[in-house]
């Protein structure tokens, strides 16, 4: 790779250990996709929870806040994606105190280097937007796509070590998301149908993740008339990215790199595949119902808007939710205050429902949580968390927002 | 050293060798280990049951989220990691967690590396050099 002179001091350890090591971990992945050289970056999204860090790494981030604060603070803006415990109510949810203390040190390590800890997925919606055409290191799957598709901005998935190097080196390796040429289109999908909830625009996500299949996709979605809201992109992203593994989308007419398909394809454009109803009817159906019972029902994954919020709140309005059943609904900790103050939190909570801050639920320790309160018939409107949290011991299903406040109320779901 | 020579892209991680675990089905540390046993759980992956620990480990695609990033060091800071893991396709992710962990890595052969290795096959991994070399 070539190294500019101020690379070269880096690594010569100019500016201390930590960021000499982070430039080195960043140039073996740099020669690994064959980066040329390096491109400085606008702000860093950090996905740390402490379920993935585990011991050895809340121990190894705790010898890089160690250093002098010179050599550990961080160069750009680094935000926080959700963590593993709400501490203002992991009691309730029978977690353990060594989760809680792991997060403490794993907290205090970040406070040190200077990250803003924001511990949400949602940050393109409710921190700071990436601008077009900025490059950036995010770290969540959702955040990244989003970013990417929908405001032109540009990055690769920086899993947690690879975006705290950047944030140390205030840089990334330049390849993938940050190439025009790695923003091409690589399939073409014709929308028949317009989803019409957010869990059809998940659905819709999770058909064309499944078609394409691989980081070195972009998906090019037609039909689409008229711009969706940020919520639907949101669940549309956050599935399609979940599984696909995919980090970029283009919507012609709709996202700022395609007015056209020209604008995204070279050459000759390929064949489309089309996707109707029928397909995401199937993709629902795929995970079946809860007729006979529904233990746990969660809203997170992406974390839950303001918008998102005050309508679970409208629509739990004067019901219960059944005493065999939880209903959980996971937000930002900058949205929850916003839900405190508007009381959106109190008309979720006088109904039973419970508001977590921070967290997103499979970022909790998900399987040990789920056992601790008997919850394995789980129900949510999230594409994404249908997807991840089987792996986790859980039987999932996925329904629009109105039927699963319904079943959250009736205890089961409605034939 | 005799043996049949596979080429790759030029890896992460320094030179290796074991016994081979193969199949044609993606990987993601988080949706399909259990970590702590050392073994794949998740039922419908077709290594489900087989440990990983010490292995050279060769599948198709990286796939999943980013956490993968962070768990290849948990995993081989308690010496329950593979001792290697080719793929045909990586990701960003298995790679920066690679970088991390200090675990030899290496993807784009220049034929199926799933069909070319089998299990149990002694195997060497050069991830410099680019090169695999497969002994029977």
């Amino acid at each position: 790779m070539r190294l500019t002179d101020h690379e070269d001091a880096i690594l010569a350890g100019s500016f201390g250990a930590p960021r000499r090591r982070a430039l080195q971990q960043q140039m073996m992945v740099g020669r690994f996709f064959d980066a040329g050289d390096f491109v400085e970056i606008a702000q860093v999204h950090l996905m740390a929870d402490t379920e993935s860090l585990g011991e050895a790494g809340v121990a190894w981030l705790e010898e890089l806040a160690g250093f002098p604060e010179e050599e550990r603070r961080v160069r750009v803006p680094t935000v926080t994606d959700p963590r593993g415990i709400d501490f203002d109510a992991y009691k309730r949810l029978n977690q353990l105190e060594s989760w809680a203390a792991l997060e403490r040190r794993a907290i205090d390590a970040f406070v040190a280097m200077g990250l803003l800890m924001t511990d949400t997925c949602i940050n393109y919606q409710t921190i700071m937007p990436p601008a077009c055409r900025e490059h950036i290191a995010f770290g969540d799957t959702g955040s990244t796509i989003y970013a990417n598709s929908v405001l032109g901005a540009r990055s690769n998935f920086e899993g947690g070590p690879a975006a705290l190097a950047a944030a140390l080196t205030g840089r990334t390796p330049r390849y993938g998301c940050h190439l025009d040429r790695g923003r091409r289109g690589t399939h073409r999908f014709v929308v028949k149908d317009r989803p019409r909830t957010l869990s059809d625009w998940g659905a819709l996500g999770g058909v064309v993740g499944r078609a394409t299949g691989s980081y070195w996709t972009v998906p090019v979605l037609e039909g689409i008339d008229g711009t969706p809201t940020s919520d639907e992109l949101k669940h549309f992203g956050a599935a399609l990215a979940s599984y696909g593994s995919v980090p970029l989308f283009h919507m012609i007419g709709v996202t700022p790199e395609a007015r056209a398909l020209g604008d995204v394809f070279d050459g000759k454009i390929p064949d489309p595949e089309t996707v109707t109803r029928a397909d995401m009817d199937a993709f629902y159906e795929g995970f079946g119902l809860h007729e006979n019972g529904v233990d746990v029902v969660v809203f997170a994954a992406p974390q839950q808007s303001l918008v998102e919020m005050q309508q679970i709140a409208r629509l739990l309005q004067g019901r219960t939710v059944s005493s065999g059943t939880t209903l959980i609904a996971a937000t930002s900790p900058e949205v929850k205050s916003a839900c405190d103050r508007m009381g959106i939190t109190a008309t979720i909570e006088a109904a039973g429902g419970i508001v977590l801050k921070g967290v997103c639920f499979y970022q909790m320790y998900a399987r040990e949580t789920g056992e601790a309160n008997g919850w394995k018939r789980l129900l949510t409107n999230s594409a994404k968390l249908v997807n991840i949290i089987a792996g986790y011991g859980y039987e999932p299903v996925l329904a629009p927002l109105e039927r699963c406040i319904d079943a959250a109320c009736a205890g089961r779901m409605a034939k | 050293m005799s043996g049949r020579v596979v080429r790759g892209h030029v890896g992460i991680g320094s030179a290796v060798s074991g016994v081979a675990l193969v199949a044609h089905d993606d990987f993601s540390a988080r949706y399909d280990l259990d970590r702590i046993a050392g073994v794949f759980s998740r039922p419908a992956h077709k290594l489900c049951g087989e440990s990983y620990v010490g292995r050279i480990l060769v599948l198709n695609t990286a796939k999943g989220g980013v956490a993968t990033a962070w768990m290849l060091y948990e995993m081989k800071s308690r010496d329950m990691a593979p001792a290697a893991l080719l793929l045909n396709t990586a990701n960003p992710i298995m790679a920066q967690g690679a970088a991390l962990a200090d675990l030899p890595f290496m993807d784009r052969f220049e034929t199926d590396i799933t069909a070319a290795i089998r299990t149990g096959d002694e195997v060497t991994v050069d991830p410099a050099a680019g090169t695999v070399t497969v002994r029977g």
